[in-house]
């Protein structure tokens, strides 16, 4: 079902002309904001923390590409194992299971992971991987279970191995669903690496909670938009994987 | 080609094929008919053992399939489902070289062979090679299914109501193109259906099943003729009779050497040659022996002078090549009783009337 939903909003993305408007309310936004900022005198304020924002942006992006590749060497595997004949009928437990890393809040898993991990980057990375993971295991199921029987038989009936039915025929018609998947948890990772700095973890919710004590907003807002524009680009990034490397028979944006 | 000894399939305590016995020769087409949830499709999932029998033995080419490698033997065998089956991330290309990748052919070789196949089913392998399955007509796709399958030239080919997804015209066609394409491959192929007409049209042996037991192996025009038991008489239809019109050819109904007239001859000629057959009409032909026109046993009577002068047109005229059916259709439609028959060059070759049709189709009860 959200896969379905999944491919829906991306079939309204492909219209033309919903594209270029969005495309242009944006910029039209994105200057209007830049000149009322501007204005303030925030932006100035806002350069000088430019070192601290490389910085910690850079740290940012690590938290978030070491939980999200740990998430997705764990959630594709398990989400394929999970549709195997043999463990298809443990896909419902495990999802709950893995579910619990959603339901239960971010800031509470990292509160916990601490008491484990001690403090730093690890209970950090713990927490994000948590919340990353069931996305991606639910959307790999889902892309697989959405592969139709008959492909499966017809490519069995052609002597395929069961390895080679996965990697040529499920993998490639599972994969644009398995791509959103990952484009939704990565997105929601970036938001949530702020939290960290409250473990010593680091990222830029340093310069956002030290903003938000220090009652200084140019120093929330050094914090806030670069962290924001990770999200928008990371976002970007994948969407322009799934136009690219889903192949072109199965791709509904092309 | 393919032997079936015994062979029984039990799910749980349900027998879904009961001790099936039954040989297809090289290079028949074979047919397994019957309702739904008669154990056909199991049947023939067996012999590339998608599913395995719980007893007895299946040869393919005088091998026991059960000492084959699964994977091996799948691949030697050619597979058409009924909702065909196309991988949509590859495109017709790569879709009909699925099985020269898998057995490691030299790609240049295969794409070859792809673009080869195409053609033998009339597309354009310059317009279609580099498509993907979503970008072809359900005809088209059903034509590469079919080649898909025939691209690492198996010699022996499962089908599985290959064409049951087409609508009624394309159908026709396709089953046309594919008879032609066999005529000249002549693989061994086991063919599900539960379609009578396809049966008849494409078999050239039919087996029957019911309830998982094969009740009648044997040609169309024999299960047609002669049903073995009341299921399969209500099986194949009430009209089966008419069915078996598809199955003979004019050329062996018809009524060979016929009397003819030439333009030159005389109405009295044309009168002596009618008398001496008992017929009522005669056919004229032309210097070379084509079929031209009638002259009427009435006209001979009352009229003086030569055929030319009081000659008719033909009310329709068959091709020896067409079967019963069209032949009986035509009569029906021009409301004659018989039809002059010519060959391809328009050639007088004999007449089929309702009594010379009654006889062929009688002919297999005459002989008991």
């Amino acid at each position: 079902m959200a896969a379905a939903r999944i491919m829906a909003a991306a079939k309204l993305m492909d219209v033309p002309s919903v594209r270029s408007g969005m495309r242009f309310a944006f910029i039209a936004g994105a200057f209007a904001f830049g000149a009322y900022l501007q204005a303030r005198g925030v932006l100035s304020g806002i350069l000088q923390h430019s070192s601290d924002v490389t910085y910690l942006a850079r740290q940012h992006l690590a938290l978030t590409a070491i939980s999200g590749a740990l998430a997705i060497g764990v959630g594709l595997p398990l989400g394929i194992v999970l549709t195997r004949q043999r463990f298809r009928r443990y896909a419902n437990a495990v999802t709950q299971i893995v579910n619990l890393g959603t339901t239960i809040p971010t800031l509470a898993i990292i509160a916990l992971a601490m008491s484990v991990f001690g403090i730093g980057a690890p209970p950090a990375i713990f927490g994000l991987f948590t919340l990353t993971l069931l996305p991606i295991v639910l959307n790999t199921i889902a892309g697989l279970r959405m592969v139709p029987p008959h492909l499966i038989e017809a490519a069995r009936g052609m002597g395929m191995t069961p390895g080679q039915i996965l990697r040529r025929v499920e993998l490639p018609n599972a994969v644009f669903v398995i791509l959103a998947g990952i484009r939704t948890a990565l997105a929601i990772n970036v938001g949530t690496v702020p939290l960290a700095f409250l473990i010593g973890g680091g990222g830029l919710g340093e310069l956002i909670f030290t903003g938000i004590d220090l009652m200084e907003p140019t120093m929330l807002l050094a914090g806030a938009i670069p962290t924001a524009l990770l999200a928008i680009f990371v976002d970007f990034a994948i969407g322009q994987c799934q136009y690219w490397l889903v192949p072109r028979g199965v791709n509904p944006l092309r | 080609m393919i032997r079936l000894d015994r062979v029984t399939k039990m799910f749980g305590p349900i027998t879904a094929v009961d001790a099936v016995d039954m040989e297809v020769p090289a290079g028949a087409v074979c047919v397994l008919l019957g309702p739904s949830g008669c154990g056909k499709t199991t049947t023939m999932k067996m012999i590339n053992r998608l599913i395995p029998p719980s007893s007895g033995k299946i040869y393919v080419d005088g091998r026991d399939t059960a000492e084959i490698d699964e994977v091996t033997l799948r691949r030697s065998i050619g597979y058409v489902i009924q909702q065909i089956g196309l991988f949509p991330n590859k495109t017709v290309e790569d879709n009909i070289c699925v099985v020269p990748d898998l057995l490691g052919w030299d790609r240049r070789k295969s794409r070859s062979r792809a673009a080869e196949l195409l053609r033998m089913v009339n597309l354009d392998p310059g317009i279609f090679l580099k498509r993907y399955p979503k970008e072809l007509s359900g005809g088209q796709q059903q034509r590469v299914g079919v080649v898909r399958a025939l691209a690492a030239d198996p010699p022996v080919l499962l089908m599985d109501e290959p064409f049951g997804a087409i609508d009624p015209i394309n159908r026709e066609v396709i089953q046309d193109e594919f008879m032609k394409l066999q005529a000249e491959l002549k693989k061994t192929i086991v063919f599900v259906s539960h379609d009578i007409d396809e049966a008849v049209k494409m078999a050239s042996r039919i087996a029957i099943f019911r309830d998982g037991r094969l009740i009648q192996y044997d040609t169309p025009d024999n299960i047609l003729a002669h049903p073995t038991d009341a299921f399969v008489a209500e099986f194949v239809g009430s009209d089966r009779t008419l069915k078996r019109l598809r199955l003979v050819k004019v050329e062996d109904a018809m009524m060979k050497e016929p009397p003819r007239v030439r333009a030159e001859d005389t109405l009295d000629t044309a009168l002596r040659l009618m008398e001496e057959h008992g017929h009522y009409a005669v056919v004229m032909v032309g210097p070379r022996g084509r079929a031209r026109g009638l002259v009427r046993v009435e006209i001979a009577r009352d009229k003086k002078g030569t055929v030319a002068e009081h000659q008719e047109s033909l009310p329709g005229v068959i091709n020896i090549d067409d079967d019963l059916r069209t032949a009986v259709s035509l009569m029906f439609t021009h409301g004659v009783t018989w039809l002059a028959c010519v060959d391809h060059d328009g050639f007088y070759k004999g007449y089929v009337s309702q009594r010379s049709i009654t006889n062929a189709l009688g002919a297999t009860y005459r002989d008991d």
